[in-house]
C-alpha cells in the first residue's frame, strides 16, 4: 500500500490554488476574450489532471457508448492498485444520430473521463478547480452538486454522485463506483464524466454544436464532424446490414468466451465492448423487439460481468501479496 | 466566550454538525429527524434529557442543537439478584463472574423471607461531555440513511463508514468546549466551513448559539424552513415585478431549498413560441428536469395597462433577453392554455456579481433546449392520428394473462358502449336509468340533445383512442401525461370535443380529492376502463391481498365508486362487472376461432352475440359435450388454454361475483369513513345484503344516519337491542342475510322471519301494549317495505318511527317471560317479527350505542 503510487502531494497543493482560482478572481474577463477552443479545453484538462498524478491515455480504439466503459475505467476500478487515469474517449450512441440537424444531438461525441482511486478526500474541489482552469467563473455562474445515483446493469456497477449542474445545464456525471462487474471497489473510485461539446457550447456560449470552434484558427466543429453525422447516421438508421451484425453479435459474444476460456479477461472484455456496440447498431436498425431487448442485454451483461470476473480471478493472487489482508 | 456559554447552573447546550459532500435534497427532512431520534436515543440510555433539541439541514451539512443539558449526569445505584444464600458454590462463582464482581463483594438482602445475594453497582454520574463524546459515532454509525455508500482509502475495506456522500469534518461543542471524538478518522472541532463559493474558507463555531449567525454571515441559511420560505417570498416577487403570478410549488420548494444555502430566486424568459406546446408538458419539463417554478399572467390584474407589465418585466426579465412584448399575454385568452406566461424561475446559489445575468442566459438556453425537445415530440406526435398508433399497442403487453392494450382497448370500447346501450350512462344525465324517487336530475350541460346512439358511438370511439398516446413520443418522455396528451392530440387532429375530453379525463378520479368526470362520454369510458380493469386482474388472480396492491386496483375501485356516486348512477353493479368478464370472454373466443375457424362451429354457433343469460355456460358446455369435451381442448394449442380457461371462469362466476362485491362494499366503506358516514352504519346496510347498487345503499345508509340522529332512532334502537337480546337468550335466532360487505362470507337468502305471526292468529287476549304493538307492526311492516322498494328511505325510516313508542310501551307493561307457554312464545314471535321488520331497512345489531 504505501509502496503504490501517490498521487495526493500534488492534489492537496491543488486544493489549496484553486481556493485562490475563484476568490481572486481576474477583473474584467470576459468569456469572448478567453473562451477555449474545444481542442485548447481538452489541452487544459490533460494539463490539469496531468499536474494532479493522472496518467493522460488516449482515447481507446474501439466503439463504445460511454467512457466508463473504457478498460482503464472498468477494469481498472477493481482491485486494491491506486489508479490515476483521465482521457477523452469518443462514444457512439447510434439511435441519437440526427443526421447533423439537430444542434444537440450526436451519434458521435466526446467524454473525457477522469478516474481516480482511492476516491481523494478533496474530489468535488479538485474537480471544481478543473472548471475554473477552462474558465467558468464561480462568482457569475451557479455550480450545483444535483443527486443523480448511477447504474449499469449492462456492468453490474453502480455508484452514488451527482449530475453537476452549471446554471441549470448538466455538465458532469461525478461518481464514486461502489461496484463494478458485481464486485464491491475496494477501494472507491472516483469518476469525472465531462459532456465536452456541452461544456465547450457553454463555455464559448453556442447554441449549435457544429459552430464550437474545434481550435483557435477558425475550424469549426462542423467542419471536422457535420459530414461525419449525415453519413453516420444514414448508416447506422437504414444501411448497415442487420444480418451481418447479428452475425457480428454471434462473433463477439462466442469470441469472448473463448477468451475467457483461454484465461485472457482483457481480450475477452475487448469482444464485450464489441458486442456492446453491436447490440445498440441493431437497436437503431430498429430490428430488436422489446421482448428480445432484454435478452440481449443480459448476453452483454453476462460477457461484461464474465470479463470482470475473469479479470479479478486471475490478478487477485498478486493484489493479495501486494496488499496484504486485501481480500476479494 | 466560554464561561458565558458554559450554563450557570450547570447547564450548557450541545451543537453538533456533521458536514458531507451534497446530501440528496430529499433526503434532508428525513435525515433530520433521524438525527434527532438517534441522538435523543443516546442521551436516553445515559440518563440525560435535553431541554429542546433543533435539528438543521442543508446540502453541506446536518446539525443538531440541544439546550440545558446538565454537565454531569446524576449518579446511580444498580443492583443484580443473584442465587439465595445457601446454592452451590459453583452457581454463586457463576454470578459473580457474570456481575464481574468478587464473592466478598456481594450483598445479602432478604427475598421472600429467604437470604439472597445481590451484587451492587454505584454507578458515579458521568461527565455529559464524555458522554457526548460516545454518543456521536454511535449517531453517525447507527444512521439510517436510505443509501449510503463508502469512499476513500479507507474503502479498502468493506467495513468503513457509511454515509450519504462522504463526510467532511464534524463540529461538536458543549457550552464553548469541544467534544472530542473521531469518526472514520475524522476528528472533532469547532471548524466548519461556510457557502462553498462565498465563503469557503474556515469559520470556528464558539458554541450552540452562535452557530445559526456564523453561518449566516458566511453565506448559509441552515435552517431549510427559512430557506424555503426565502425562495417563496423572493419566486412570489420576481413573478409580481414582472406582472405575473407564481404558480405555487410546494414539492419545488423543498426541493430547492436542499439544494441550496444561499439561494437566490431569478426570473427569466423564454421564447413564446414554445407556448404553442400544452401548458402542462411546459411545467412538467420545467419542474421535473430544471426544478424551475412557473407563472401564470395574472388574471386579477387582467385590466391593467399591457405596457404596466411590460416596465415591470424589466428588471431580471431583460436580462432573459427576450423582452415580453405586448403579445407575452396571448396565452391567457388562448383558450385551453392556462395562461401560462412565458417566464420561468430558477433558483440560484450564489449571489451573483452581475445580478444573475449570465445564469439566466446559461438557464434559459438549457430550457430552451427541453422545451426545443417537447416541441419536437409534441409536433411528431401530431402527424399519426391517434388510431393508426394501434399496431403499436398490440406490441405491449397489458398483463401476461390479459393480451395487449390493444386488447384492452378492443375489450373497454364494447363495454364502454354496452354502458350507454344498457342506460347505465345516458345522454341526459350520467346516471338513474328510469324513474327515481327524490332525486334531482343531474344537467349534462355538453350533451344537451344527444341520443343514446350518438352517445353510445361517441364513448367507443373515445374507448378506442384513450390508451393511443401511451405509444407516442411525448408520454414516453413524460408518462405523467398520459391521457392529457391524448386529450390535446385528438382535439387537433379534428376528432369530437367530447371524445377529446374523455381519452383527456379517462383516468379520473385518481385519488380523493381529485375531479370526477361527469360528463356522459368520459364517464362511460372511464368506468369501462376500471371495470375492465379490476374483474379481470380479480380473474386472473391478481386481487390486491394485505398491503400489497401492484395494480392499484383498490384505487381504481373507488374511482368507480366516486363515478357511480357523483353522477348519480343507480345501477346493478354485478351485471357491470359480469358484462366486464363477459366481453373479455368474447374477445378470448374471437381470438381462438381466428385461429382455428372449425371451433366456431360447435363452441360459439348459436351462443356469440347474445346477452347473457343464467343458463348460458350450462348450454355453452351442452353444446360442447356433444361435440368436443374439454378435455380435448386442453391438448390442442395455445389459444385452446385460453379458451378452457375462458370456460373455468365462467364457472367461477358466482364466486368471483361476491368477491368483486365485497371488494367494492370495503371500498365504500373506506370512501365513506373518510367523508364522515358512521361505519358501522354502513356495516348496518351491508348486513342486509342483496344490494348491489351502490347509490342506492348509500341513500340508504344516509337515511339511516339521519333517523339515528332523532330521539325517535335513538330509542327505538334501544328498544331493538333490548329485544334482541331477549331473542338473544332465548336463542331466537334472525334469518341471516347474505352479506356483502365481508369478503368471504357465504351468500345466503334471507328467510321471511316467523312467518304468520300476526294478531289474528293469538290463542289469548294481547294486553293493550301488545295489541298496540302487532298492530303498529301490521301498519308499518307494508310501509318500511314499500318504502324501501320505491327507494324512499326517508319513508322507511319514518315508518320505523311509528314503532317506536309502541315498543317502548309493550316493555313498560307487558312480560314476556310470561308462564304461560303460549303467550311467551307469542311474545317472543312478535318481537322476533319487530326486529325482522327493522331489518327490512338495516341491520339494527350492527349499531353502536
Amino acid at each position: 500500500m504505501r509502496a503504490a503510487i501517490d498521487p495526493m502531494p500534488p492534489m492537496r497543493q491543488s486544493g489549496q490554488r484553486f481556493h485562490t482560482v475563484f476568490c481572486d478572481r481576474e477583473p474584467n474577463r470576459t468569456v469572448a476574450e478567453t473562451a477555449p477552443s474545444f481542442q485548447r479545453m481538452i489541452l487544459t484538462l490533460h494539463d490539469y489532471w496531468s499536474a494532479r498524478g493522472c496518467v493522460i491515455l488516449q482515447p481507446y480504439d474501439m466503439e463504445m457508448g460511454a467512457g466508463t466503459f473504457h478498460p482503464a475505467t472498468t477494469l481498472r476500478a477493481l482491485g486494491p492498485e491506486p489508479w490515476n487515469a483521465a482521457f477523452v474517449q469518443p462514444c457512439r450512441r447510434p439511435t441519437d444520430g440526427r443526421y447533423g440537424e439537430n444542434p444537440n444531438r450526436l451519434q458521435h461525441y466526446y467524454q473525457y473521463q477522469v478516474i481516480l482511486k482511492p476516491s481523494p478526500s478533496d474530489l468535488q474541489d479538485l474537480y471544481l478547480g478543473s472548471l475554473a482552469a477552462i474558465g467558468i467563473d464561480f462568482t457569475r455562474h451557479d455550480i450545483r452538486f444535483v443527486e443523480d445515483d448511477w447504474e449499469s446493469p449492462t456492468l453490474g456497477a453502480w455508484g452514488l454522485g451527482w449530475e453537476v449542474w452549471c446554471d441549470g445545464m448538466e455538465v458532469t456525471q461525478f461518481t464514486y463506483f461502489q461496484q463494478m462487474g458485481g464486485f464491491d471497489c475496494k477501494p472507491v473510485a472516483g469518476e469525472l464524466t465531462y459532456g465536452l461539446e456541452r461544456l465547450a457550447m457553454y463555455v464559448q456560449n453556442v447554441d449549435n454544436v457544429y459552430d464550437l470552434a474545434f481550435n483557435d484558427s477558425g475550424v469549426s466543429y462542423g467542419d471536422v464532424f457535420l459530414e461525419n453525422e449525415r453519413q453516420m447516421s444514414t448508416w447506422n438508421f437504414e444501411v448497415a446490414d442487420t444480418e451481418r451484425l447479428f452475425d457480428l453479435f454471434r462473433k463477439a459474444t462466442a469470441e469472448c468466451e473463448n477468451c475467457l476460456n483461454a484465461g485472457l479477461p482483457i481480450a475477452a472484455y475487448e469482444q464485450a465492448i464489441k458486442a456492446s456496440h453491436t447490440f445498440n447498431l441493431l437497436q437503431a436498425r430498429g430490428v430488436i423487439s422489446v421482448a428480445e431487448r432484454q435478452a440481449y442485454m443480459g448476453r452483454v451483461r453476462d460477457l461484461a460481468k464474465g470479463s470482470c470476473q475473469a479479470f479479478i480471478a486471475k490478478k487477485t493472487p498478486e493484489w493479495e501479496a501486494k496488499f496484504p489482508g486485501w481480500t476479494v | 466566550m466560554g464561561s458565558e456559554v458554559s450554563g450557570v447552573d450547570g447547564m450548557s447546550d450541545f451543537l453538533l454538525e456533521l458536514r458531507s459532500e451534497e446530501i440528496p435534497a430529499r433526503m434532508q427532512e428525513r435525515a433530520r429527524a433521524d438525527l434527532e431520534k438517534l441522538f435523543s436515543a443516546e442521551l436516553d440510555k445515559a440518563g440525560l434529557k435535553a431541554g429542546a433539541v433543533t435539528t438543521y439541514a442543508t446540502p453541506r451539512r446536518l446539525a443538531l442543537i440541544a439546550r440545558g443539558l446538565p454537565d454531569a449526569t446524576e449518579a446511580v445505584s444498580e443492583e443484580l439478584k443473584g442465587p439465595p444464600e445457601g446454592a452451590p458454590d459453583a452457581a454463586i462463582d457463576g454470578f459473580c463472574r457474570k456481575a464481574g464482581v468478587a464473592r466478598d463483594q456481594l450483598e445479602v438482602r432478604d427475598v421472600k423471607g429467604r437470604a439472597t445475594y445481590f451484587a451492587v453497582f454505584d454507578k458515579p454520574g458521568r461527565a455529559t461531555a464524555d458522554v457526548l463524546a460516545e454518543a456521536v459515532p454511535a449517531v453517525v454509525h447507527a444512521f439510517p440513511w436510505p443509501k449510503s455508500m463508502r469512499w476513500g482509502e479507507a474503502s479498502l475495506s468493506t467495513e468503513s463508514l457509511r454515509w450519504v456522500r462522504p463526510l467532511q469534518g464534524i463540529v461538536a461543542l458543549f457550552g464553548g468546549d469541544v467534544v472530542p471524538c473521531e469518526v472514520a478518522g475524522i476528528a472533532s472541532g469547532a471548524t466548519t466551513v461556510g457557502h462553498r463559493f462565498h465563503h469557503p474558507q474556515p469559520i470556528t463555531i464558539g458554541s450552540a448559539d452562535d452557530y445559526v449567525e456564523k453561518l449566516r454571515m458566511a453565506h448559509v441559511i441552515v435552517d431549510g424552513a427559512e430557506r424555503r420560505a426565502t425562495i417563496a417570498l423572493g419566486a412570489k416577487m420576481a413573478a409580481q415585478k414582472a406582472g405575473l403570478t407564481l404558480i405555487e410549488d410546494e414539492g419545488l420548494l423543498y426541493e430547492n431549498a436542499g439544494l441550496t444555502e444561499w439561494p437566490v430566486p431569478l426570473l427569466g424568459r423564454f421564447d413564446e413560441a414554445f407556448l404553442q406546446v400544452p401548458p402542462e408538458v411546459i411545467q412538467l419539463t420545467a419542474r421535473v428536469n430544471q426544478k424551475y417554478f412557473v407563472c401564470q399572467s395574472s388574471p386579477e390584474r387582467g385590466g391593467g395597462p399591457s405596457e404596466g407589465r411590460g416596465r415591470g418585466a424589466s428588471p431580471n426579465a431583460a436580462s432573459g433577453g427576450t423582452p415580453p412584448p405586448s403579445g407575452a399575454d396571448a396565452p391567457a385568452t388562448s383558450p385551453g392554455r392556462g395562461g401560462l406566461a412565458n417566464a420561468f424561475i430558477c433558483v440560484a446559489n450564489i449571489d451573483a456579481e452581475d445580478g444573475g445575468e449570465k445564469i439566466l442566459a446559461g438557464n434559459r438556453k438549457v430550457l430552451a433546449a427541453r422545451l426545443s425537445d417537447a416541441k419536437f415530440f409534441y409536433d411528431t406526435d401530431l402527424k399519426t392520428k391517434l388510431k393508426d398508433w394501434r399496431p403499436k399497442l398490440e406490441k405491449i403487453v397489458f398483463h401476461e394473462k390479459l393480451g395487449t392494450v390493444a386488447d384492452k382497448v378492443e375489450r373497454v370500447a364494447k363495454l364502454a358502449r354496452w354502458l350507454v346501450e344498457s342506460d347505465i350512462v345516458t345522454p341526459a344525465k350520467a346516471g338513474v336509468a328510469g324513474e327515481s324517487a327524490g332525486q334531482e336530475p343531474q344537467a349534462m350541460p355538453a350533451s344537451a340533445g344527444m341520443t343514446k346512439e350518438a352517445l353510445a358511438d361517441l364513448a367507443e370511439s373515445a374507448a378506442r383512442l384513450c390508451k393511443a398516446d401511451l405509444v407516442t413520443g411525448m408520454v414516453g418522455e413524460f408518462p405523467e401525461l398520459q391521457g392529457l396528451m391524448g386529450g390535446y392530440y385528438a382535439l387537433a387532429q379534428g376528432e369530437d370535443p367530447r371524445v377529446a375530453e374523455a381519452i383527456r379525463d379517462h383516468y379520473k378520479p385518481v385519488g380523493q380529492g381529485d375531479d370526477v368526470p361527469t360528463a356522459p362520454v368520459t364517464v362511460a369510458v372511464s368506468l369501462a376502463d376500471k371495470l375492465d380493469t379490476i374483474y379481470n386482474f380479480f380473474e386472473v388472480g391478481e386481487a390486491p391481498t394485505g398491503s400489497k396492491d401492484p395494480f392499484a386496483l383498490r384505487r381504481q375501485a373507488l374511482a368507480v365508486i366516486s363515478l357511480l356516486v357523483a353522477n348519480n348512477i343507480s345501477t346493478k353493479l354485478r351485471s357491470a362487472l359480469f358484462q366486464s368478464g363477459q366481453e373479455r370472454f368474447n374477445q378470448v373466443m374471437d381470438q381462438a376461432v381466428a385461429n382455428r375457424p372449425e371451433l366456431n362451429k360447435f363452441l360459439v354457433e348459436g351462443l356469440r352475440g347474445e346477452r347473457v343469460g343464467d343458463d348460458w355456460i350450462a348450454r355453452l358446455k351442452a353444446a360442447l359435450n356433444t361435440d368436443v369435451g374439454p378435455a380435448q381442448l386442453t391438448l390442442a394449442d395455445n389459444g385452446m388454454t385460453e379458451v378452457v380457461s375462458a370456460f373455468k371462469m365462467q364457472d367461477h362466476w358466482p364466486k368471483l361475483a361476491r368477491r368483486l362485491l365485497a371488494f367494492f362494499a370495503d371500498r365504500l366503506k373506506v370512501q365513506q369513513r373518510e367523508a364522515g358516514v358512521r361505519h358501522d352504519l354502513i356495516d348496518a346496510v351491508f348486513a342486509l345484503g342483496g344490494e348491489d347498487d351502490l347509490v342506492r345503499l348509500l341513500a340508504r345508509v344516509k337515511a339511516l344516519q339521519a333517523f339515528m340522529e332523532t330521539p325517535d332512532g335513538a330509542n327505538l334502537l334501544a328498544g331493538y337491542k333490548r329485544a334482541a337480546n331477549i331473542l338473544k337468550k332465548e336463542n331466537v335466532i334472525p334469518a341471516e342475510a347474505g352479506i356483502v360487505g365481508d369478503e368471504g362470507e357465504p351468500e345466503s337468502r334471507a328467510m321471511p322471519a316467523s312467518a304468520g305471526m300476526t294478531g289474528a292468529a293469538l290463542s289469548y287476549t294481547p294486553e293493550p301494549a301488545e295489541a298496540g304493538l302487532i298492530a303498529a307492526l301490521d301498519a308499518a311492516e307494508p310501509r318500511a317495505q314499500a318504502a324501501v322498494a320505491a327507494e324512499d328511505f326517508e319513508g322507511a325510516m319514518a315508518a320505523l318511527a311509528t314503532l317506536r313508542a309502541p315498543i317502548d310501551a309493550f316493555f313498560e307493561s307487558v312480560t314476556v317471560n310470561d308462564s304461560d307457554a303460549d303467550k311467551r312464545s307469542s311474545r317472543l314471535a312478535l318481537l322476533a317479527r319487530m326486529r325482522a321488520a327493522v331489518h327490512n331497512v338495516a341491520d339494527f345489531s350492527r349499531i353502536e350505542g
